[in-house]
């Protein structure tokens, strides 16, 4: 299934769509696609739409301390490209839609023609790309068009009304709309950018925005849903998992908690 | 006699393959922003004229250039003369780029800058220039390197900075650039990054080039008037290249001129632990530019090694890739003990203590002085002297194996 699809289903429910964002190694390769797995379901067999299955870089310029921290640990233990895929092929045959994100260095050291072709045929639905934007993409939006990959590329509060449309026109699937101006991570306060970002974006493209960086709550995400098609939570999920870390346990009950505040979020809508 | 290059980069900020900006989306708006100032600055007489006056009365420049007889005698015959970037206010060449890039931040209406540091030369020039122009300034520096260089450290709190010990991934400049990209994306409005080296996205390599194209602009004027002629070869040493990029760019048109650039070779290319990204990097994309990276096959990048700080970077400016590639300048590495014993011989005969760094501009050029002696040629070789070596000191005890004793002691009762 495409992602758009997942937005798609969820729009028809009169709902929000809830991507939960994990990275792949941590704590373990098995460990993160158990973790996945369980944010689909949360404890009531309801949870996230749509999984974004991160790839570790080691230079992650859009991250913050949680996923840098997540993303160095599975470093540490070599995740390799092919645990992504492999990763996506779990999710996939779970029966949720997973997209990738990555780094672009990744898939140009990969190839991005063969990128393409594993992802696709691991089962993911595309890639959202936090280092590459339109501008750089020739090579991925051949590619993406050959094996009918989306393409969610990313738009923020800075970006201007010219850029806004060539960015959402460039994007299949979704467009991810970035709530603040800064890196991901857990944060109190809802973006006041957020909404007027949304409302820009929805000028110019007819594709459902998923809106992501700071959310970290049903409340919050219930909020986002008032105005955008989709939200998009990370560091929230992973600080579920540092707290195993840090206790050495691996009971996932409290991640799949944290998933069901969040799809209960989705359909309440502010 | 000239070759006919085409301007670059190109509107996108390409060199041919390499360059180009991969950066998130909320960075494009500001690097649009700080191009277009840019370009309006450079075409603007009274900020010529304020960048002039800031060289010539604070940092001192022109920088002259010296003639090395007595270390020219261990060169085959060759003679070897030296750029002075050491002369230069904080003791390198970074100030160059600093007082361009901080007067284009006032221009630009920003009332603080942010910078990245390995060794602390370009932090502290950023931190120099901030206090001058009354800028706030806050410098990332990787945890491992604000513990290796604490003096830098203190130096730059003295000047009224901020340092901040960036304490993820490898802890060393690569982490630094990373965490000061973060800050900046959240801090726009008033922020600017000064960016220290020609890599990055574009504009900056662009922009830093042209901020240190003094450098080849005045020494290819001072070898005219004072020894008629071009130097038959140009060597700096390279990082992320911006002594290089600064001694060259005049010199690019100058076909017959050899370029050369010396890369960190640590402790040997095949050991591993260097840090010489042309040579045995490969392509892809790190820090906003495709250029030549440190990396593992899944483009994972590798950690550095060099006994020179400065030159302890996994990658390297775009447009020296593309130099490169064209095969216009020619990249080779030299290793820490090649480096230290430059180190220890201009010092003795020339008395000029060279920054580890530029010491490596030394050796490679010593060494292709003695490729061409070999040849039966007594070739004239111009080097970038980068920077002065103070900083140092410590690094060349430990190598040296010194430890500040004196050679002997006269005078009192026992």
């Amino acid at each position: 299934m495409s992602s758009g699809e997942a937005f798609r289903l969820a729009r028809e429910e009169g709902r929000g769509c809830l991507v939960g964002y994990l990275p792949v190694g941590y704590p373990t390769v098995d460990g993160s696609i158990e973790a996945m797995k369980a944010i689909t379901e949360g404890t009531r067999g309801q949870g996230v739409d749509l999984v974004e299955i991160g790839a570790p870089y080691s230079d992650p310029m859009m991250d913050g301390p949680t996923i840098q921290h997540a993303a160095n640990r599975a470093l540490e233990r070599r995740v390799r490209t092919s645990d992504v895929m492999r990763a996506v092929e779990a999710v996939t045959n779970h029966g949720t839609p997973a997209v990738v994100m990555t780094y672009w260095n990744l898939v140009e050291a990969y190839g991005v023609e063969r990128y393409a072709r594993d992802l696709s045929s691991a089962g993911g639905s595309g890639l959202i790309t936090p280092d590459l934007t339109p501008d750089e993409a020739e090579e991925w939006m051949a590619a993406s068009d050959q094996y009918d990959l989306d393409r969610i590329f990313l738009i923020a509060p800075s970006s201007t009304d010219e850029r806004l449309a060539m960015t959402t026109d460039a994007c299949r699937g979704w467009v991810y709309a970035t709530s603040i101006m800064g890196v991901t991570g857990a944060r109190d306060e809802a973006s006041s950018q957020a909404p007027e970002l949304v409302r820009r974006a929805k000028q110019v493209s007819d594709l459902p925005m998923g809106v992501g960086l700071g959310v970290s709550n049903g409340d919050q995400a219930a909020q986002v849903c008032s105005y955008a098609d989709g939200v998009i939570v990370g560091s929230a999920l992973v600080n579920r998992l540092i707290d195993n870390e840090r206790t050495g346990g691996s009971d996932l009950t409290e991640l799949r908690r944290v998933a069901d505040d969040l799809a209960e979020g989705v359909r309440r809508r502010g | 006699m000239t070759t006919n290059t085409p301007s670059l980069p190109d509107n996108r900020g390409h060199y041919e393959k390499f360059g180009g900006k991969y950066v998130p989306e909320a960075l494009q708006a500001a690097l649009t922003e700080l191009e277009e100032s840019f370009e309006q600055a450079r075409g603007d007489e009274s900020f010529a004229a304020e960048l002039d006056d800031l060289r010539r009365n604070y940092s001192g420049r022109p920088t002259p250039i010296t003639e090395a007889k007595r270390f020219s005698q261990q060169c085959g015959g060759a003679r070897i003369l030296l750029k002075r970037e050491d002369l230069n206010h904080t003791g390198s060449h970074k100030i160059n780029n600093v007082l361009g890039q901080a007067l284009l931040a006032k221009r630009m209406g920003k009332t603080r800058v942010i910078a990245e540091t390995g060794a602390g030369q370009h932090g502290v020039a950023s931190a120099t220039a901030a206090a001058l122009l009354g800028l706030e300034c806050k410098v990332y520096m990787g945890q491992v390197d604000t513990e290796r260089q604490a003096l830098n450290v203190a130096r730059m709190q003295l000047l009224g900075a901020d340092v901040v010990a960036v304490a993820s991934g490898s802890r060393t400049l690569k982490d630094a650039m990373n965490e000061a990209m973060r800050e900046w994306v959240a801090t726009l409005e008033d922020t600017h990054y000064l960016i220290g080296t020609v890599g990055g996205p574009h504009p900056f390599p662009k922009i830093v080039r042209e901020f240190q194209r003094i450098i080849s602009t005045e020494a290819r004027g001072q070898m005219i008037e004072r020894f008629g002629q071009l130097p038959d070869a140009v060597a700096a040493c390279i990082g992320g290249g911006s002594n290089a990029m600064g001694m060259f760019a005049d010199f690019i048109p100058d076909a017959e001129v050899e370029l050369w650039g010396f890369e960190a070779g640590g402790e040997g290319v095949e050991s591993g632990r260097h840090a010489a990204t042309i040579s045995a990097g490969t392509i892809g994309v790190l820090h906003g530019a495709r250029t030549y990276v440190l990396q593992d096959e899944d483009g994972q990048t590798i950690e550095s090694h060099s006994i020179s700080a400065g030159l302890d970077y996994p990658g390297v400016g775009p447009e020296h890739a593309w130099l490169a590639d064209t095969g216009r300048a020619i990249y080779r590495p030299v290793s820490d003990a090649e480096a230290m014993k430059a180190l220890e011989d201009l010092s003795r005969s020339e008395g000029i203590m060279p920054a580890i760094e530029s010491a490596h501009a030394v050796a490679g050029a010593r060494r292709r002085a003695l490729q061409l002696a070999a040849e039966g040629k007594q070739p004239t070789i111009l080097i970038c002297l980068s920077g002065r070596g103070d900083k140092d000191v410590p690094t060349a005890l430990k190598w040296a194996g010194l430890d500040g004793t004196p050679n002997e002691v006269k005078g009192g009762l026992e």
